[in-house]
């Protein structure tokens, strides 16, 4: 039998993630609270795929897998599962889960399917520079933090949603409380931005020596989503934007940083396509 | 006995076959069942429970044949002062397999005046314990009764027969547990003193809520309702300056407008930042302006939406009535046949 592949690791992961949303759809459906201990063991079995999948993928590249856009969502997706898996238990957050595992799938999903995302691949990408290594995988990590407090958040409005339009039974029933989802949000948010301005710093190091060596298209779209994230929560703080509104901005960041990955990934230099048989790092 | 097993029989009255003003009537205190069981004969009837609550007076029992249900009717009848023609107007009364389901359905609150509710287990199961400490729950009841409690269980986990509340004081509790999560750590303010509103408050620290304040018009019977509920009182003409301290409003004065204003909402939101605020208006005409509800972060419930909610719920109940009462014919169809196996 021919050694798996890390992509073959990945389909697994994926696989996992989509039977723990398919899990939650159908408690969703049936109006009833699903099993969370269910939900957690199949998220902990795509987790424990995709963190082989993407160790054989760090060894083919010789670094933090983070060379193309397919290796970046894979590995926002692996943070918010780890965010999840470590402190989701505590949250006693109801539908976390069930949303974590949605977006894992959805996202985990995309980057396989489209074959775009990882036509080319970076080897020693960071130069064997520890520091610019630390620097992005903080940063990707921070990602994964803001996709679950975008999953917070479309939790907070659709509770909303149901609270003013006055309709708190059936799948609305199993929604947590709004105070709940609102503290989480916030907890969420800060602990983004504390990563992402500890991974700026640290990128910012090599930066003052040498600015040459960062494109300025990384830098204003890396630089504004740390901004933009920073001031939601200033905001927040100074109670400017509370409820609905840090909700919004919640899902509608995260889109922005999705989207911040295109000229972050395009703006290093060129990738080398690769043949197919060095495409896929095979387990050993 | 009967040809096909020993005679369990149920015989009793209840809200579905007697008025209020008969039920009262009807009812059993210690000392009245007392003097019913000296009036029982001695070995027809060697087992019985007694089910009393203020819906129902019920006996569950084995009877030797059907001149000592007979005998019993006619003591429950000179106990209570009844007319044996008036009790065989609206008498329950059904024996074997029907008594099963009867006991069963009644343990899983499906016969209860609230459908669905809870508190009739207890009160099976205290009447269970009545008798077999007076001695008077032997083989066939003890397996009875020990099966009408799994089975009631069984019903309440599988079937949504009691889920969602009813009644509007608890729909206002399960609002502000939907919006806070826990009450523990939330502050109530109770505008009026009157009924609906005292219910509500006590709905409210039944679910461990604790810092409540009073406010009313007349300031007596504000500190009189706030001593009787262990909590604070508040001058009415102060409370609006006081609004931002406060996670739930309570409004439930007979004010004949609105005492709560927009404005004075929307200053109290600055001051709580990012925390909501919920207001239950149960005053007719309503304390709270309707255009409060359209303020962030505030959420405005009134009369008419707890009720809608509460009537939500109660569908919701009724619609699983029919596979609960499957469940139940299943399993007293099954403790009927162990029944004549062991005791026919």
């Amino acid at each position: 039998m021919p050694p798996l592949t890390d992509r073959t690791w990945l389909w697994l992961a994926a696989a996992c993630y989509l039977a723990g949303a398919a899990l939650g759809a159908f408690s969703l459906l049936r109006g009833r609270r699903g099993s969370t201990a269910a939900i957690y063991l199949v998220l902990a079995a795509g987790y424990a795929f995709q963190t082989f999948g993407l160790y054989l993928r760090g060894v083919a590249v010789h670094g933090c897998p983070l060379g193309n856009k397919f290796e970046l969502v894979q590995f926002t997706v692996w943070s918010a599962a780890s965010l999840y898996l470590v402190v989701g238990p505590a949250f006693r957050l109801s539908l976390l889960g069930f949303g974590t595992a949605l977006l894992a799938a959805v996202l985990g999903l995309a980057a396989l399917l489209i074959p775009e995302w990882d036509a080319a691949r970076r080897t020693h990408l960071f130069g064997g520079n520890p520091w610019i290594e630390f620097h992005a995988a903080l940063a990707l990590f921070s990602y994964g933090v803001f996709g679950l407090f975008a999953l917070v958040s479309a939790l907070y409005l659709v509770r909303h949603h149901g609270l003013k339009s006055k309709r708190v039974g059936g799948a609305f029933a199993l929604l947590p409380s709004i105070r709940d989802l609102d503290v989480i949000g916030l907890r969420l948010l800060a602990a983004g931005v504390a990563l992402l301005a500890l991974s700026l710093g640290v990128g910012s190091v090599w930066w003052i020596r040498e600015p040459a060596s960062v494109n300025l298209f990384k830098l204003l779209a890396t630089v504004g989503v740390f901004l933009a994230y920073a001031l939601a929560l200033a905001l927040r703080l100074n109670g400017r934007l509370v409820g609905r509104r840090q909700a919004l901005a919640g899902s509608g960041l995260f889109l922005g940083a999705l989207l911040s990955l295109t000229p972050v990934n395009s703006s290093r230099h060129p990738a080398a396509p690769v043949t197919a048989l060095a495409q896929e790092a095979p387990a050993r | 006995m009967t040809p096909t097993g020993p005679l369990v029989f149920h015989l009793g009255a209840s809200h579905h076959t007697a008025p209020l003003a008969l039920r009262e009537k009807l009812a059993l205190p210690p000392e009245r069942a007392a003097e019913l069981h000296t009036r029982l004969p001695a070995s027809g009837l060697p087992e019985l429970v007694l089910l009393n609550t203020c819906n129902r007076v019920e006996f569950y029992g084995v009877a030797a044949g059907p001149a000592d249900l007979a005998a019993l009717e006619a003591a429950f009848c000179a106990v209570t002062g009844l007319e044996p023609a008036d009790f065989s107007a609206i008498r329950a009364h059904t024996t074997g397999p029907a008594a099963l389901r009867h006991l069963l359905a009644v343990a899983a609150g499906l016969e209860s005046q609230l459908l669905g509710e809870t508190e009739i287990f207890g009160q099976v199961k205290d009447a269970y314990a009545a008798a077999q400490t007076a001695g008077r729950a032997g083989p066939v009841l003890n397996r009875v009764f020990q099966k009408a409690f799994q089975a009631a269980k069984h019903v309440r986990t599988h079937t949504a027969i009691n889920e969602g509340q009813v009644s509007v004081a608890n729909v206002a509790v399960e609002l502000a547990l939907t919006v806070f999560g826990d009450l523990r750590s939330v502050r109530i303010l109770l505008l009026g003193a009157g009924d609906i509103g005292e219910k509500t408050a006590k709905a409210f620290q039944s679910r461990g809520a604790a810092a409540l304040t009073v406010a009313n018009r007349t300031p007596e019977r504000a500190l009189a309702l706030a001593r009787s509920l262990d909590a604070t009182a508040l001058p009415f003409e102060h409370f609006p300056r006081h609004l931002a301290d406060y996670d739930i409003v309570v409004g439930s004065t007979a004010a004949p407008e609105a005492v709560v204003q927009t404005a004075a909402v929307a200053t109290a939101l600055d001051r709580r930042r990012a925390r909501p605020l919920l207001f239950l208006d149960l005053a007719l005409p309503r304390d709270i302006a309707p255009e409060v509800a359209e303020l962030e972060n505030v959420y405005l419930y009134n009369l008419d939406d707890l009720a809608k909610i509460a009537a939500q719920n109660l569908a919701a109940r009724e619609a699983e009535v029919t596979r609960a009462r499957t469940l139940i014919a299943t399993k007293a169809d099954d403790l009927w046949r162990q029944i004549v196996a062991r005791h026919g």
